[in-house]
C-alpha cells in the first residue's frame, strides 16, 4: 500500500516534468536546438501569474492566459534578438547563447522583482479523490490531463495542419524547405512562440504543486525535464510524457526505497544506462544520415 | 532592431543606476556624548543594501541601550556604528576607521561573513568584542572551527552559534515534551543544516529522545512528499527541520495536502517564513521556531524595551535588535563590576572585560546567559510559536 501512495507521488511529479519536457523536445523536434532559456521561461511566466492575481487581481484563468500571450511573445523576442542572428552558426554557438539568454532572464528578473521569495496562490483546491487508503490530488489528476490534452493537441497540429506540415518539413530538411517555398524563419519563430507558451502552462502547474517564485525557478526543473525528454527520446512528443513519467517514479522509488542522498546519482546513471542500449532514448526514431 | 537593442541596454543602466542611488543611507554618528568622559563603542553591521534590515535593528537597539545607561548617571557609553553592507572588505574598512576613532570596546559585526574577516584584527589589536547576531562558530573559534579548544578569546557571541541551535532544539524538545516520536529533514549540501542536525542527534541521544526517521534534500530539491511520507509512517508526531524557510515552505505546504499535521520545529533559518509575499499564514499554523526573543513575552524587560523600541523607531524589534541590546547591557554589567574607566587603554580593557565576561550571568531580554572561554553563550532556549500569523508565546 505504502508503495502505490509512492508510486503515485511519482507519478505526479513526473507528470510535472513531462509537461515542462514538451517544450524542450517541441523546439528541438522542429528547429534541433535545445532551448535552455526554455526553465527560465517558466519562471517568468511565474511571475507573470503571481502579480496578475496579487496587485491586478485578475481571476486566475485569465492571468493563466494574460500569462501565455505574454510568454508567447517573450519566446518571438527572444528568438529574434538571440537565435535568428545565428541561424547559420555551429550549434554550438547557439547552445551558448540559450545559456546566455538564460542567466540574461534570471538576472533581469532578480534586478526586477528581488532575490526573495515570493509564494504562488493556490490555483487548485487542495483536495483529492480517494480510493481505500490511497489518495489522489485533484492536481496530479489535472496535470496529467493537461498533459495528455497538450500532447494530443500537438500531434494533432503537427501532423495535419498546414503550418505543422511546414514545421516537419523544416525539421527533415531546412534547405529543401526553403526551395520548397516554406518562409523557414516563421516556421521556427513559430515553433518558438508554442514552446514559450507551453512554459507559461507548465509554469502554473509546476508552481500550483510547488508554490515558491523566485529567479533561479527555472533552472532545476529545467535540467530535470531535459533529461526527461532525453529519455523519452528528444523530438518525439510522447516520449515526452512517457520519458517525465518514468523520471518522477524512478526518483521518488529510489528516495523512498534506497537513499534520498542518492535519489539523483541513481536517476542519472538509469538515463546513462538507457542512452546506451537505445541511443534516440525510449521512443525516439532512429534517422539514418546518408552520407 | 539594433536601434532597439541599444535603447533597451540604455534603460538597463539605467535602472541599475537608481537601483544604487536609492540604496545610499546617510550614516549619522552619535557623537553627542563626546565631551563626558565615555567609554568608546565601537560595531558595524549592513545599515544600507540588501540586509540593512538586520544592521538597522542592532544600530538602533544598542542605541537606545547605549541611551538608557548614559541617563542612569554613572557608567557613560559612546556608540559609533560603522555601515559594512554585510560586506567583509567593508567591514575591514570599518574596522580601521574605528580604531582611529579610538574604540574601546565593539559590537563586531551584525553578519557572520564580515565577522569572519574581522575577528582576527581584533584579536591582534586586543579589543574586546561582542557580536550580537554573528552565529558562525568561525566567529569566535580559529581555524576550520571544528576545535572548540582553539579560540580568539576576546570575542564572544550573544546569539547561539548554528551548530549550537541543536543543542538548543533538543533541549527544549525535551523539556516540553513536545514530541515522542521525531523526524527531521535537513539539507545536507549546506554546512548550516549539517551542522544544526549533527548536534542535534548527539543532544537528542543524550537526552533519550526517540528520533524515527532522519531524511535529506539537497538545494534544487522541491518534492518532499517521500520524505513527508516516511515520516508519517514512522508515526513521528513532531518533525525537525534545521533548514531554511525557502524549503519550509514547500515541506509545510505539501505536508498541508497529505492531511499530515505533526508540530513542525524550526530554527533561525526559518525565520522569514511569514514575510514572504503571498504567503498563507494558515499552513504555518502551529509551527514551534526556536528563538532567542519573543516580542511578545510577559517578561517585564521583555516589555520595557519593545514599547522604549516601538516609540523610539516605529516597529517591533526583531531577534538582531534583542541581541545588541543586551550586548550594550551585558557590557555594562562587566564595566560596572571590573570597575572599568574610560582613561584605561582598549588592552586593559580588553583583560578586564574578559575577567568578568566569564563570571557573568547575565539576565536580559533574550534570557539568561552565560558564556564560556571558547566565546559561545550558553542560555536557556526559548521558543515562539506561530498563531494567526504572529509569533506567540507558547503557552
Amino acid at each position: 500500500m505504502l508503495f502505490l501512495t509512492y508510486l503515485i507521488n511519482g507519478i505526479s511529479l513526473g507528470s510535472v516534468y513531462a509537461i515542462i519536457a514538451l517544450g524542450y523536445t517541441m523546439v528541438y523536434g522542429i528547429a534541433k536546438m535545445l532551448n535552455f532559456a526554455h526553465g527560465d521561461v517558466i519562471m517568468i511566466g511565474a511571475y507573470i501569474i503571481f502579480f496578475m492575481i496579487y496587485k491586478f487581481n485578475l481571476p486566475i484563468l485569465l492571468s493563466i492566459i494574460i500569462s501565455i500571450l505574454i510568454c508567447l511573445l517573450l519566446g518571438i523576442i527572444i528568438e529574434r534578438l538571440a537565435y535568428k542572428p545565428l541561424r547559420k552558426a555551429s550549434s554550438l554557438s547557439v547552445l551558448i547563447t540559450a545559456i546566455g539568454v538564460s542567466y540574461l532572464l534570471q538576472n533581469l528578473a532578480q534586478l526586477f522583482w528581488t532575490s526573495s521569495n515570493k509564494i504562488f496562490p493556490n490555483i487548485i483546491s487542495n483536495g483529492s479523490f480517494s480510493f481505500g487508503s490511497i489518495s489522489i490530488s485533484y492536481l496530479t489528476i489535472i496535470t496529467i490531463l493537461v498533459c495528455l490534452l497538450i500532447m494530443l493537441v500537438l500531434t494533432l497540429f503537427v501532423n495535419k495542419t498546414k503550418i505543422g506540415m511546414a514545421m516537419r518539413a523544416v525539421s527533415e530538411d531546412k534547405d529543401a524547405a526553403r526551395l520548397m517555398g516554406i518562409n523557414v524563419d516563421r516556421t521556427i519563430s513559430i515553433t518558438f512562440a508554442i514552446g514559450s507558451g507551453l512554459a507559461a502552462i507548465a509554469s502554473a502547474l509546476f508552481c500550483a504543486a510547488y508554490p515558491a517564485v523566485y529567479p533561479t525557478l527555472g533552472s532545476m526543473p529545467g535540467i530535470k525535464a531535459f533529461t526527461a525528454a532525453v529519455f523519452g527520446g528528444i523530438g518525439s512528443i510522447p516520449g515526452a510524457l512517457v520519458g517525465g513519467i518514468m523520471l518522477g517514479i524512478i526518483e521518488t522509488l529510489s528516495k523512498a526505497y534506497i537513499s534520498t542522498q542518492l535519489s539523483d546519482a541513481i536517476v542519472f546513471a538509469i538515463l546513462i544506462i538507457v542512452l546506451l542500449i537505445k541511443p534516440t532514448g525510449l521512443l525516439g526514431r532512429k534517422v539514418n544520415e546518408k552520407v | 532592431m539594433k536601434k532597439l537593442f541599444t535603447i533597451l541596454i540604455v534603460v538597463m543602466c539605467m535602472f541599475s543606476m537608481t537601483a544604487c542611488s536609492s540604496s545610499g543611507n546617510s550614516n549619522n554618528n552619535n557623537n553627542q556624548a563626546n565631551d563626558v568622559q565615555a567609554i568608546k563603542i565601537g560595531g558595524s553591521g549592513p545599515t544600507s543594501g540588501d540586509y540593512a534590515e538586520y544592521g538597522n535593528a542592532v544600530k538602533n537597539a544598542a542605541q537606545l541601550a547605549v541611551d538608557e545607561i548614559n541617563a542612569l548617571g554613572g557608567v557613560q557609553f559612546v556608540l559609533n556604528f560603522q555601515d559594512d553592507q554585510g560586506d567583509p572588505d567593508q567591514a575591514e574598512t570599518a574596522f580601521g576607521t574605528l580604531m582611529d576613532w579610538g574604540m574601546q570596546l565593539s559590537l563586531s559585526t551584525t553578519t557572520s561573513g564580515a565577522g569572519i574577516r574581522v575577528s582576527p584584527l581584533y584579536e591582534e589589536n586586543k579589543i574586546f568584542a561582542m557580536t550580537p547576531s554573528g552565529s558562525n562558530p568561525l566567529l569566535t573559534l580559529k581555524g576550520d572551527g571544528n576545535n572548540e579548544n582553539d579560540y580568539y578569546g576576546n570575542i564572544f557571541q550573544m546569539c547561539f552559534t548554528d551548530p549550537n541551535q541543536g543543542i538548543a532544539s533538543a533541549d527544549y524538545i525535551s523539556m516540553n515534551n513536545l514530541g515522542s516520536s521525531i523526524a527531521i529533514i535537513y539539507e545536507n549540501d549546506i554546512d548550516y543544516s549539517v551542522s544544526v542536525y549533527n548536534k542535534f542527534m548527539e543532544q537528542a541521544k543524550n537526552l533519550g529522545l526517540n528520533v524515527v526517521y532522519e531524511g535529506t534534500f539537497v538545494d534544487a530539491d522541491t518534492d518532499f512528499s517521500v520524505q513527508l511520507t516516511a515520516a508519517q509512517q514512522a508515526g513521528a508526531d513532531l518533525v525537525f527541520l534545521p533548514i531554511y524557510y525557502k524549503h519550509a515552505t514547500y515541506i509545510l505546504n505539501q505536508a498541508n495536502t497529505m492531511n499530515y499535521a505533526p508540530i513542525f520545529f524550526g530554527v533561525d533559518g526559518m525565520d522569514g517564513i511569514l514575510g514572504q509575499d503571498g504567503f498563507d499564514s494558515s499552513i504555518a499554523e502551529g509551527v514551534y521556531l526556536l528563538t532567542p526573543f519573543s516580542a511578545t513575552s510577559p517578561d517585564s524587560n521583555v516589555q520595557h524595551f519593545v514599547s522604549e523600541y516601538q516609540s523610539k523607531f516605529g516597529s517591533t524589534p526583531n531577534q538582531f535588535a534583542a541581541d545588541a541590546y543586551d550586548v550594550v547591557y551585558a557590557m555594562y554589567e562587566c564595566v560596572k563590576a571590573g570597575n572599568i574607566t574610560a582613561d584605561m587603554s582598549a588592552q586593559d580593557i580588553c583583560d578586564a572585560m574578559v575577567n568578568q565576561i566569564l563570571s557573568l550571568t547575565f539576565t536580559g531580554v533574550t534570557g539568561e546567559s552565560k558564556w564560556q572561554a571558547n566565546g559561545q553563550v550558553t542560555k536557556v532556549p526559548m521558543a515562539v510559536v506561530i498563531h494567526d500569523g504572529a509569533y506567540t508565546d507558547p503557552q
